[in-house]
C-alpha cells in the first residue's frame, strides 16, 4: 500500500472533529446527559429561590452560565473517557497526529456541545424565569460562543490531565473552576446586559475580557497540551 | 537525581553490514520502583525479523512500546531506521505500526468508520475505499458497518491487524498477534506476517507461541526480569 503525503495541522484539526462529533451522533450520550443536567440545575435554582421571580429575573444571567459550567464538567471529562477506552488517545497519537490537533479538536468539539447545550437551555430559561432578550439575539449568540470557549479551552487541558488520574471527577471541578471565574463572571454579566438592557454600554467591556482570556487559555493550551499528553 | 540502573549482561550485537532497523543502546525503563527493562542494548539487522520471547512481565511489551514511542526510556537510547526515538518521534511514528494489547479502536464507530479515521488521518485521498479494501483483506468484509462494541476479541484482532496494514509501515510491532484468534484466524495472521515480510517489514514479534514464531523470524531475543538473557 502506498504511503500518502503527512496532513497539515489543520486538515488533522478537521478530521478529529469529524470523529468526535460522529462518536457523539452515533452514542448521542454525552448530549442527552448533559442537557437533562442543565435542565435540573435550572429548575433547581428556581425552587430554591421560591416563587420571587424578580430575583430569579435579576440573576437569570449567572444560573445560566452556572448551570452551563456544572454540566461542561461532564461533557469534557467524557470527551477523554472516550479515549482512554481501548487506548485510542495511543492510536491517535501514534497514527501520528499533530498533539496539537488533538487539542484543537476536542476544545473545538467541547464548545460546540456546550454552544448547543445553551441554545437549548435558552428558551427554558426565558420560560421559567420569565426574562426577555433585550439587545438581541446576535449578542447573545456572541456570549454564548465566547463563554463557551472561555470554558472549553482551559476545561480540555484539565480534562486531558484528570483523565488518567484515579479521582478524576473531582479532579477536574477543582482544577477549572478556580480558574474559570473570570470567564464565569463576565459571560453572566453580558448575559445579564443582554436580558436586562444596557444602558451603559457595558456589553462590549465585558466581551472584550472574555475575549482576551480566550486568548490566552486557547494559546496556552496550543502550546502545553502536546507535553500534557506525552510527557 | 541519580538514576541507579541494575547492571547486566548484554547480549552480543549483531554484526552489522546495513544500518540497523531497530538499535537499542542501554535501555532502560522504570515503572515507579520496578526496571521493567534494565540497561538493554541490542541491534536487529534491516531486513531481519525479531522474535521477542520471555515471561509474563519480562519487559517485552513495554519494549515494543518504547520502539513505537508510546512511552520513553527512562535511561539510553532507542533508534528505528537511524532516527531517535525521542528526538525524531514523529519520524519514527510514521515508519512503525504497533498491533498492541489495546486495539485502539473505538467502540461506538463502525469497523469502517474506524479505518476511516486513521485514512483521513493518514492523509489517503480516498479513506472509504482503502478502508473496504483493508476490511475484505482480514475477513471483516461483510461487518464493516458494525459498531466495534459488538465485536468478539478474534474480530477485534483482526480489525487491529487491518488498521496496523492501513499504515503500510516499514516495522511492525506485533504484541502477542495470535491470542485470541482461532485456527482460521491464526492461519490468516501467518498468511499476513509473510507478506510484510515478503515486502520488505521488519517484523517484531512478541509471542509465548516460540515454536509459532521462530518459523516466522530469524532472529531471537529473550528477556528475563527485562534483561537480554540466552534462551
Amino acid at each position: 500500500m502506498n504511503r500518502p503525503a503527512p496532513i497539515g495541522l489543520l486538515r488533522a484539526t478537521l478530521a478529529l472533529l469529524r470523529k468526535d462529533l460522529l462518536i457523539e451522533w452515533r452514542t448521542r450520550a454525552r448530549l442527552n446527559a448533559i442537557v437533562f443536567f442543565a435542565l435540573a440545575t435550572l429548575l433547581m435554582f428556581s425552587f430554591a429561590l421560591g416563587p420571587d421571580t424578580r430575583l430569579l429575573e435579576k440573576n437569570a444571567g449567572g444560573y445560566f452560565w452556572l448551570a452551563i459550567l456544572f454540566a461542561s464538567v461532564l461533557a469534557l471529562g467524557e470527551s477523554f473517557r472516550v479515549e482512554s477506552e481501548n487506548a485510542c488517545m495511543d492510536g491517535v497519537r501514534l497514527a501520528p497526529a499533530d498533539a496539537r490537533a488533538i487539542y484543537l479538536s476536542k476544545a473545538l468539539g467541547n464548545a460546540l456541545l456546550l454552544v448547543a447545550l445553551g441554545t437549548l437551555l435558552l428558551p427554558v430559561m426565558v420560560a421559567l424565569y420569565g426574562v426577555k432578550v433585550v439587545t438581541g439575539f446576535v449578542d447573545l449568540g456572541c456570549v454564548l460562543l465566547l463563554g463557551s470557549l472561555a470554558l472549553s479551552a482551559p476545561g480540555t487541558v484539565y480534562a486531558a490531565i484528570s483523565s488518567n488520574a484515579r479521582a478524576r471527577d473531582v479532579l477536574l471541578p477543582l482544577l477549572l473552576f478556580p480558574l474559570v471565574i473570570p470567564a464565569l463572571l463576565s459571560a453572566a454579566k453580558a448575559t445579564t446586559l443582554v436580558l436586562q438592557g444596557d444602558p451603559m454600554n457595558q456589553l462590549n467591556s465585558w466581551l472584550g475580557l472574555l475575549l482576551g482570556f480566550n486568548l490566552i487559555y486557547w494559546g496556552v493550551g496550543f502550546l502545553l497540551f502536546p507535553r500534557i499528553i506525552e510527557d | 537525581m541519580t538514576v541507579r540502573i541494575p547492571d547486566t549482561n548484554p547480549l552480543a550485537m549483531p554484526s552489522l553490514s546495513a544500518a540497523p532497523a531497530l538499535a537499542l543502546h542501554d535501555v532502560s525503563k522504570r515503572y515507579g520502583r520496578r526496571w521493567a527493562l534494565a540497561r538493554l542494548t541490542y541491534a536487529l539487522p534491516a531486513g531481519r525479523s525479531l522474535l521477542l520471547t520471555g515471561h509474563n512481565g519480562s519487559g517485552k511489551t513495554t519494549l515494543l512500546r518504547l520502539v513505537a514511542t508510546a512511552l520513553g526510556p527512562t535511561a539510553g537510547k532507542v533508534e528505528v531506521l537511524g532516527h531517535d526515538a525521542v528526538q525524531e518521534r514523529d519520524t519514527v511514528r510514521r515508519e512503525v505500526g504497533l498491533l498492541s494489547h489495546a486495539s485502539f479502536l473505538y467502540e461506538d464507530l463502525t469497523a469502517q468508520q474506524n479505518l476511516v479515521v486513521l485514512a483521513r488521518l493518514l492523509g489517503h485521498p480516498s479513506p472509504g475505499d482503502v478502508a473496504d479494501t483493508l476490511l475484505t483483506r482480514v475477513g471483516l468484509g461483510r461487518r464493516s458497518d458494525n459498531a466495534v462494541r459488538g465485536f468478539s476479541a478474534g474480530m477485534r484482532k483482526r480489525l487491529a491487524i487491518a488498521r496496523l496494514l492501513l499504515k503500510a509501515p516499514r516495522i511492525a510491532l506485533l504484541d502477542e498477534p495470535f491470542g485470541e484468534l482461532d485456527p482460521a484466524g491464526i492461519h490468516d495472521m501467518e498468511g499476513i506476517i509473510a507478506e510484510l515480510k515478503a515486502s520488505g517489514v521488519t517484523v517484531v514479534l512478541a509471542t509465548h507461541l516460540v515454536e509459532q514464531g521462530l518459523t516466522l523470524c530469524e532472529e531471537r531475543l529473550h528477556l528475563q526480569d527485562g534483561r537480554a538473557v540466552a534462551a
